[in-house]
């Protein structure tokens, strides 16, 4: 009875040691996975932020105030002026909605993927 | 285990027979025993002290070496595994009211040099300097075949710039990563902005700090990385900002002015939707402070809260307001503006020395009337004068959020007589700054209470103190108002946007005391509209001259106040203001009848 029990009861350990020696290499894993992930998320805002800071800089009151002048023959903008109020009933009915976008690009990770193509990496 | 007798047989019997005591023979026996068991005992004691030190040891180990490794290891960035938790290493971004971006950072490089490691010096000098031609050849020669173990090259570059480093190919030459501050709207509200520079440096990162402006009143909050992704919220708003920026400079311009501001602010709320004051810098590229001569004339001299000036008639309200609140006139009182009129010794005399004889509180306002106000003043009396325009702010620097707003510190009277009293009545003897003239304007356009201005966006209005009921509030615009319409203010009707001011000019002072005669400071502060007042407008401009008449003119009413007109014009359509005259309607057939 004693042996059995023995037998067991070091069986049991084996197992267990084994169970942890996975749990711990899984464990990693995950951990770096996750690190992966955040390193990815990370460089998306930075992306994001310099698509942002760009967007900004291209859309500076100065630079669009220049525009509107170099492109005053075709699009006639004025600055706001207060005659520009008008009624309810001078607007117009909305025009036909456009067609929906079905096939979108994503700008933001256009150039990334070409240059790095590790994020197919990480999304295995 | 053999357990040896205590009283052996054969020892006792031979000890009884030689007569001696056999009980020696047991105590003997005993001893042994006992001196075995002992020396087992210590064996093992001995046997688990030493496990036991040996564990001690290996926890000591462990924890010293953990230590060391804590102590030498170079630190990381905290990985913030819990969910939700979002901690930021990089400055937070600064947006105006809409959320459009005015200060943001860039992932920059930064280029070292570590000569050691150089493999051609002299090479990748001469290379360096084709790709910074601003950098000395000699000099860098020098730097890297000397004793410097470690130089900064270049504190920003460009990617461009940083591929043709690479391309010179030197193990020596190394990046390390660096967070620029943007500001990409160039010079707007670049006062305001201020800018940014690094504080610590290292190999790794960089500590970006503000410099001036809102970057450095805000430092703690924007370098804070609890705050994460949060920008800044400020009440400015970039479009208008941007329109009242370009009005100045062209009223600036065409008004021969050296410097002009301009602030506008909500009268509820005490936010600054737009403050410019010009000439103005770009901060990404932050010009070094004057050493000599007048900090006026730098660039980085904010005039809207640093410039203390005398500010003129714009004061004249005040006294109006609070003589109509104590109930010592009322509008339509009647005031003898005849001359002369001494007080303390000193001749008080009307603009080109006219002589508007009796006229009304309102038309003293109308057609500002110095000796007007002084006889209001003196009625008032020294301390219920200093009393409200204490409560209006004008006795400390504002409260606006940058830092040069502290360094505007209104100056006061050294020993405030009747005769400060009269003069202060109509702006001159107390300097403010044109952020403490809109404040106090702010109070009579919301209906008397008194507002803080601020730089970051409010959600309620500021329920301040009140220093005078609506009543006498309502009266004060209505005096305003008559100025544009019947006073020194005609330029400023704009049609649609009821505009209701006061004009101020005042003489220069000369650093050597005395006033000058041929420069002014001009100053018009509006409320608009002055049937539902929301905003307060005032208009500065630094030593301005109109020169299309014959003579050239240099009061408030030809310079000021067409430039603020001009912004109003501009700008109420930009803040929803609908003109309260409709747009005529063209005839247009819009229904028809099929009969």
């Amino acid at each position: 009875m004693r042996t059995v029990m023995y037998i067991l009861t070091t069986l049991a350990v084996v197992g267990l040691a084994f169970w942890a020696y996975r749990e711990n290499y899984a464990t990693q894993q995950a951990l770096s996975d996750a690190d992966k992930l955040h390193a990815n998320i990370r460089d998306a805002h930075d992306r994001l932020a310099v698509l942002r800071a760009e967007w900004a800089f291209q859309n500076r009151p100065a630079r669009l105030r220049d525009l509107a002048d170099l492109n005053f023959d075709r699009l006639g903008l004025l600055p706001l002026h207060p005659g520009q109020f008008g009624q309810v009933d001078q607007v117009a009915y909305p025009p036909a909605p456009l067609l929906p976008i079905t096939d979108p690009v994503d700008v933001s990770t256009m150039n990334y993927d070409a240059l790095n193509g590790v994020a197919e990496e990480v999304a295995q | 285990m053999i357990r040896t007798p205590l009283r052996p047989l054969a020892r006792i019997l031979d000890a009884r027979q030689k007569g001696e005591n056999p009980d020696a023979i047991e105590r003997e026996n005993k001893r042994i025993r006992h001196e075995q068991m002992r020396d087992k005992a210590r064996v093992r004691a001995e046997g688990r002290l030493l496990v036991l030190s040996f564990f001690f040891l290996c926890a000591f180990t462990v924890i010293g070496g953990r230590m060391g490794l804590l102590a030498m290891s170079e630190p990381s960035e905290p990985r913030g595994y819990a969910p939700g938790a979002v901690i930021s290493a990089s400055r937070a971004d600064i947006t105006d009211r809409n959320g459009n971006l005015l200060a943001t950072n860039f992932q920059t490089h930064a280029l070292y040099a570590q000569p050691r490691h150089m493999i051609d010096p002299e090479a990748a000098a001469k290379k360096l300097v084709k790709v910074f031609p601003d950098l000395k050849e000699e000099r860098l020669i020098k730097d890297f075949t000397g004793k410097r173990k470690f130089l900064w090259i270049k504190k920003k570059i460009s990617p461009e710039q940083m591929q043709a480093v690479h391309d010179i190919g030197d193990p020596g030459l190394l990046f390390a990563p660096r967070d620029m501050r943007l500001y990409p709207n160039g010079s707007l509200a670049a006062h305001v902005l201020g800018g940014a520079s690094y504080g610590k440096e290292g190999v790794h990162a960089a500590e970006v700090i503000g410099v001036a402006g809102a970057e450095k009143y805000f430092d703690d909050y924007l370098r804070d990385p609890a705050n994460g992704a949060k920008p800044l919220e400020l009440s400015l708003d970039l479009t208008v900002q941007a329109a009242a920026e370009r009005v100045l400079y062209g009223g600036m311009k065409l008004m021969n002015a050296k410097g002009a501001t301009s602030i506008l602010m909500d009268v509820h709320t005490g936010e600054v939707i737009s403050v410019a004051s010009l000439p103005d810098f770009d901060p990404n590229n932050r010009p070094r402070p004057l050493t000599e001569g007048d900090a006026s004339d730098s660039p980085l001299f904010n005039r809207s809260v640093q410039g203390v000036y005398e500010l003129g008639s714009t004061f004249k309200i005040f006294a109006a307001a609070q003589a109509i609140e104590l109930g010592l006139f009322n509008a339509d009182t009647v005031i003898d503006t005849s001359g002369p009129m001494k007080v303390g010794g000193f001749r008080i005399g009307e603009f080109r020395n006219k002589n508007y004889g009796k006229l009304s509180v309102a038309d003293v306002i109308v057609h500002s009337s110095n000796r007007g106000t002084g006889r209001m003043a003196l009625e008032i009396g020294v301390e219920r004068q200093q009393e409200f325009l204490k409560s209006l702010g004008f006795f400390e620097p504002t409260p606006f959020e940058i830092v040069e707003a502290s360094g505007g510190k209104p100056l006061l009277p050294s020993r405030w007589t009747d005769l400060s009293s009269v003069t202060i009545s109509y702006g001159h003897g107390l300097s403010s700054t044109p952020m403490h003239l809109a404040a106090g304007y702010a109070a009579i356009a919301n209906g008397g209470r008194v507002v803080k201005p601020t730089l970051l966006k409010q959600s309620a209005p500021q329920l301040g103190p009140r220093v005078m009921s609506e009543d006498t509030a309502a009266q004060a615009r209505m005096m305003l108002r008559k100025v544009v319409t019947d006073g020194t203010a005609s330029f400023a009707e704009v049609p649609g946007y009821m505009i209701a001011g006061k004009t101020g000019t005042a003489d220069k002072p000369k650093p050597t005391g005395g006033y000058y005669d041929d420069k002014v400071i001009n100053t018009f502060a509006s409320i608009f509209p002055i049937d539902n007042p929301k905003y307060v407008l005032i208009v500065t401009l630094d030593e301005p001259v109109e020169t299309s008449g014959p003579k050239p003119r240099r009061t408030a009413g030809w310079t000021a106040v067409p430039v603020a007109a001009e912004m109003v014009r501009r700008i109420a359509p930009l803040l929803g203001l609908r003109p309260a005259v409709e747009p005529v309607n063209e005839a247009v057939v819009t229904l028809t009848s099929s009969n």
